[in-house]
């Protein structure tokens, strides 16, 4: 039973990741899309396709608060006191981010909205960042059983400080990908193009930060490593062929909706062979396991059933959502920029982006990577 | 007495305690304001497209479109701070997580499901406007509106089960069986569950009401003004005796089931009978300064004869007695007052309604109207300070002190810092909004665009109009 409900908790948080990840991805995307003429179009398109589903998504959060509360209440405790910090920050970045984002809908002043832009985008980093910091230092356990307070060097180690940066690259990558899709629903071809040539750049980054990680958990947590190389290397295989798959496939412009598909499931196998990797163990470091520090099996059979609930009622409710919002026949209603629009209307019409411009991404990717390597090979001196 | 020494050797255990409560009450208090319009002003918003579809009334779809609209940005709030709501469980209170996660989780994932349900429902009734056609429109609002009660019923399950806890076997500090439906409707959700959610109809209803009032009495009397008062206005009235019926009711089980809280509430300091009734009045040192005092009140309202016996916080040690007795006191007044307040003020409208078939022409009756929405969330507000200023000093009920609860990690002064400073910008951010909002849709000026911000593709036909520059600046 305590399996069971484990497997519930890895699928929540899975589906948060990438559900959720994507629209904080967009957040990252919208940072990047320039000054309010050249990053027009890619906004909207951003924009659009985050703001029906971004709260549906947002509730998978909370759905895994409760159920790790619910069933490890122990475990979660340890990591509340263990990594209050970061978990503070990812919940000041929950609030900004959305606040900043339902805000600038309705603000008219260009300055205000510019700042509510900006307080969106930025906090859409906030979040993935430090949750992946919390990640980080339970990998590398940096949690204790009972903990009385922070222990700041947990979080920052270089190992958690590396998945931070890999979660705000996935959310990026789900991002760039799902927004290819949503271009070529729209038969838009040169958003298509902007965002394939951020998905390329995405994935490369994504990629490098995963090798990285791995590299680094071979010196911060050595059981962990092995078992990401021995019983979750099929789930490490599995990820690595769907990155590469998406993209193959994004740059040879295949159909797009079994890339998104891919993409999420890329991101699925990592998360899923951390949890195969750790598995029994809770929290690495503890001998808190799913067994030992579980609630009483009724709690848990209650959580079954919430969860067969869910799948029952939520899942057709989602695909509702879904589908209506595929189809396009979700839109903003009334959503009134008109005033501040008018005031700054004589401007030009806005061309797309420039066709140079994107390469800045795969420019920042390479340095990404380079910065990787550099830092890699300096770890290794260190030693 | 033991039991006090430990009390107080424990309540030393962290000096994170009181900062910790008062950053729960600000972003509760905070919350719940925006939990009470996420639970009712769905329905509200509901009740106006129903009568603008059945009767083919413009003036009430029109309501509803717009109040969608402002809904969008109070779902929006409401979901933020939730969610702060929900890391605060832990990062807060994480003794009482560990001990009692398993126990009270399960009415919180229960409320998981039901968020899920509002969130989506949401998204496709405020986006849903343009191509789901009437009544199927109509139809999508629905279950937000049921899951936003189911969502209350859920939420309060686990406060009113901090106040009269039970449903699970303890042993050595770790819960062995739970019976989870025995935590969620426990002895004193029967009541509690009932009054917030009409607490959530009254406070939206008149925040509605409120809003119109104050266009009427700034002389905007027209039709569209006194449609949307009578939306909010009508139903809120109509719930305030069954509120207080609830209320009365509460009070009655919490004499018997949380003494000590009563005895708070109604000033008494020695278990008697013959129990007087104050009305108001501050208790400071032992001595009840002002007030009104009704000889043989208060054991008539506990137990209907003068001669009924009623506890007085006198039959605990010291330590186990809630603080600042005066502010539980003077909260319970204020949401008894301010309810029979609004209850007065459906009163009036009914007879004027019975007597001449429309609303009082009294300017006094519109500027007690645009002050009812504050009226019912103060009455809200004093309502939660009573539940929960009058537990202390237990989080759970006699099982879980506060200070055993509390983080033992520092720094909750600060995050209260921040807390009270973000939450400031963010209410004074969504008022102003919900302003601008108002005075676009007075102008006629909401239009569409989709971009979030930067030049509109074609150069609008239209020019600005002269007024909104200088009301924007305003
Ligand atoms: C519009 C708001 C409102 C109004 C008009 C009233 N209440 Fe109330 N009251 C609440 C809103 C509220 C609340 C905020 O919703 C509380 C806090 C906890 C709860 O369940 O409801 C509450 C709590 C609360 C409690 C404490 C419950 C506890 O500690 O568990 C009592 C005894 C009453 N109420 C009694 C009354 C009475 C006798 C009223 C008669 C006028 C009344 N309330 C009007
Ligand atoms: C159902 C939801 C609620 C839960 C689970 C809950 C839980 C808690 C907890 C754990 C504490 C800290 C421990 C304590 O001081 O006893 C607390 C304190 C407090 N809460 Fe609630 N609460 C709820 C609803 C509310 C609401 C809606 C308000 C609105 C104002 C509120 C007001 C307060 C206040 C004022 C305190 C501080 C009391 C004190 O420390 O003296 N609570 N609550
Ligand atoms: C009596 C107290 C409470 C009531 C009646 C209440 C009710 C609600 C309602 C109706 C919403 C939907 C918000 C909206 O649509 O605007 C909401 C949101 C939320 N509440 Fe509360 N709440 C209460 C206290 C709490 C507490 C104590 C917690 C956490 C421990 C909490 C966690 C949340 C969360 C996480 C959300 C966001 C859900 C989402 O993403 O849609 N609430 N609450």
């Amino acid at each position: 039973m305590p399996a069971t409900v484990g497997a519930i908790l890895l699928t929540g948080i899975t589906l948060y990741a990438v559900l959720a990840g994507a629209d904080f991805g967009g957040g990252l995307w919208d940072l990047l899309a320039g000054g309010d003429q050249r990053g027009r179009s890619p906004r909207q398109l951003i924009d659009q396709s985050i703001s029906p589903v971004w709260e549906a998504n947002h509730v998978w959060l909370i759905f895994d608060l409760v159920i790790f509360w619910t069933a490890f209440p122990r475990a979660f405790a340890a990591v509340m006191i263990g990594a209050a910090l970061p978990l503070w920050l990812a919940a000041g970045g929950i609030v900004l981010r959305g606040a900043g984002f339902a805000f600038r809908k309705e603000i008219t002043r260009l300055p205000w909205m510019r700042a509510a832009g900006a307080t969106f985008a930025l906090s859409s980093l906030m979040t993935p960042f430090f949750m992946g910091t919390v990640i980080g230092a339970i990998a590398t356990r940096g949690i204790p059983p009972n903990p009385t307070s922070t222990n700041q060097h947990a979080w920052t180690n270089p190992t958690a400080v590396l998945a931070g940066l890999l979660f705000v690259a996935a959310c990026g990558y789900l991002a760039a990908v799902y927004l290819t899709g949503e271009a070529t629903r729209r038969g838009d071809r040169r958003l298509l193009a902007y965002f394939t040539r951020r998905a390329q750049a995405a994935a490369v980054v994504a990629g490098a930060l995963s090798l990285a990680l791995l590299a680094e958990l071979h010196g911060s947590n050595r059981v962990l490593y092995s078992r990401l190389t021995g019983r979750a290397l099929p789930l490490v295989i599995l990820a690595a062929l769907c990155g590469l798959g998406v993209l193959a496939s994004i740059s040879a412009h295949l159909p797009r909706f079994e890339v998104r598909v891919i993409a999420a499931l890329g991101v699925a196998t990592v998360i899923w062979g951390w949890g195969v990797a750790q598995y029994p163990v809770l929290l690495p470091g503890t001998g808190l396991t799913l067994d030992n520090a579980s609630a009483p099996r009724s709690v848990l059979v209650a959580l079954v059933g919430v969860f067969i609930a869910a799948v029952l009622v939520i899942g057709p409710s989602l695909a509702l959502l879904f589908t209506l919002q595929s189809r396009g026949a979700l839109q903003p209603d009334e959503a009134g920029l008109l005033m501040a629009a008018d005031r700054i209307g004589g401007a030009r019409p806005a061309s797309g982006p420039r066709a140079k411009l994107p390469h800045e991404g795969l420019k920042g990717a390479i340095v990404a990577l380079f910065a990787a390597v550099v830092y890699l090979r300096n770890r290794r001196r260190e030693r | 007495m033991t039991r006090a020494l430990i009390t107080l050797a424990t309540a030393r255990v962290s000096g994170e305690v009181v900062p910790a409560r008062a950053q729960m009450a600000t972003t509760l208090g905070f919350h719940i304001i925006l939990a009470s319009l996420g639970i009712a002003f769905p329905t509200t918003v509901l009740l106006a497209e129903f009568i603008g579809l059945r009767r083919h009334n413009e003036t009430a779809m029109r309501l509803a479109r717009r109040w969608s609209q402002a809904m969008g940005v109070l779902v929006a709030v409401g979901a933020v701070t939730g969610t702060v709501l929900s890391f605060e469980m832990g990062l807060l209170w994480p003794g009482l997580m560990r001990r009692f996660g398993a126990v009270l989780g399960f009415p919180f994932d229960v409320e998981g499901l039901f968020f899920f349900l509002e969130a989506i429902f949401t998204a496709i009734y405020l986006y849903g406007w343009r191509r789901l056609s009437g009544w199927k429109h109509w139809a999508s609002g629905v279950p937000i509106a049921l899951s936003g009660i189911c969502g209350a019923m859920s939420v309060v399950a686990v406060n009113s089960w901090m106040n009269q806890p039970g449903g699970f076997t303890e042993r050595d500090g770790r819960i062995m069986s739970v019976h989870v439906w025995q935590v969620f409707f426990n002895h004193a959700a029967l009541y509690e569950m009932p009054h917030m959610i009409l607490a959530a109809y009254m406070v939206t209803g008149f925040i509605v009401a409120g809003v119109y009032a104050a266009g009427i009495v700034r002389g905007r009397r027209d039709r569209y003004h006194y449609t949307g008062f009578s939306l909010g206005f009508v139903p809120a009235a109509i719930l305030t005796p069954f509120q207080i019926f609830v209320g009365d009711t509460a009070a009655r089980a919490i004499a018997h089931d949380q003494p000590v809280k009563f005895a708070a509430m109604e000033y008494v300091a020695r278990t008697s009978r013959d129990v007087p009734e104050w009305l108001g009045g501050v208790y400071l040192n032992g001595q009840i300064y002002g007030g009104l005092k009704i000889p043989y009140m208060d054991s008539l309202l506990v137990g209907f004869s003068p001669s009924t016996k009623v506890v007085g916080w006198d039959s605990v040690p010291p330590a186990d007695r809630p603080p600042a007795v005066w502010l539980i006191h003077l909260c319970f007044d204020a949401m008894v007052g301010l309810g029979f307040l609004l209850l007065l003020g459906g009163l009036w409208a009914a007879f004027e309604w019975w007597r001449r078939r429309h609303l009082p022409p009294q300017r006094l009756f519109w500027l007690l109207g645009s002050l009812s929405g504050l009226v019912a969330v103060v009455a809200m507000e004093c309502g939660w300070v009573v539940t929960e200023v009058g537990r202390q000093p237990w989080v759970v009920y006699q099982l879980q002190t506060t200070a055993q609860a509390a983080t033992t990690n520092g720094g909750i002064l600060a995050s209260l810092t921040v807390v009270i400073v973000l939450y400031a910008i963010l209410g004074v951010a969504t008022i102003l909004i919900l302003r601008m909002l108002a005075r676009r849709w007075r102008h006629g000026d909401a239009d569409q665009t989709d971009v979030p911000y930067g030049p509109r593709p074609r150069p609008p036909e239209r020019s600005v109009p002269e007024r909104t520059s200088a009301e924007v600046a305003s």
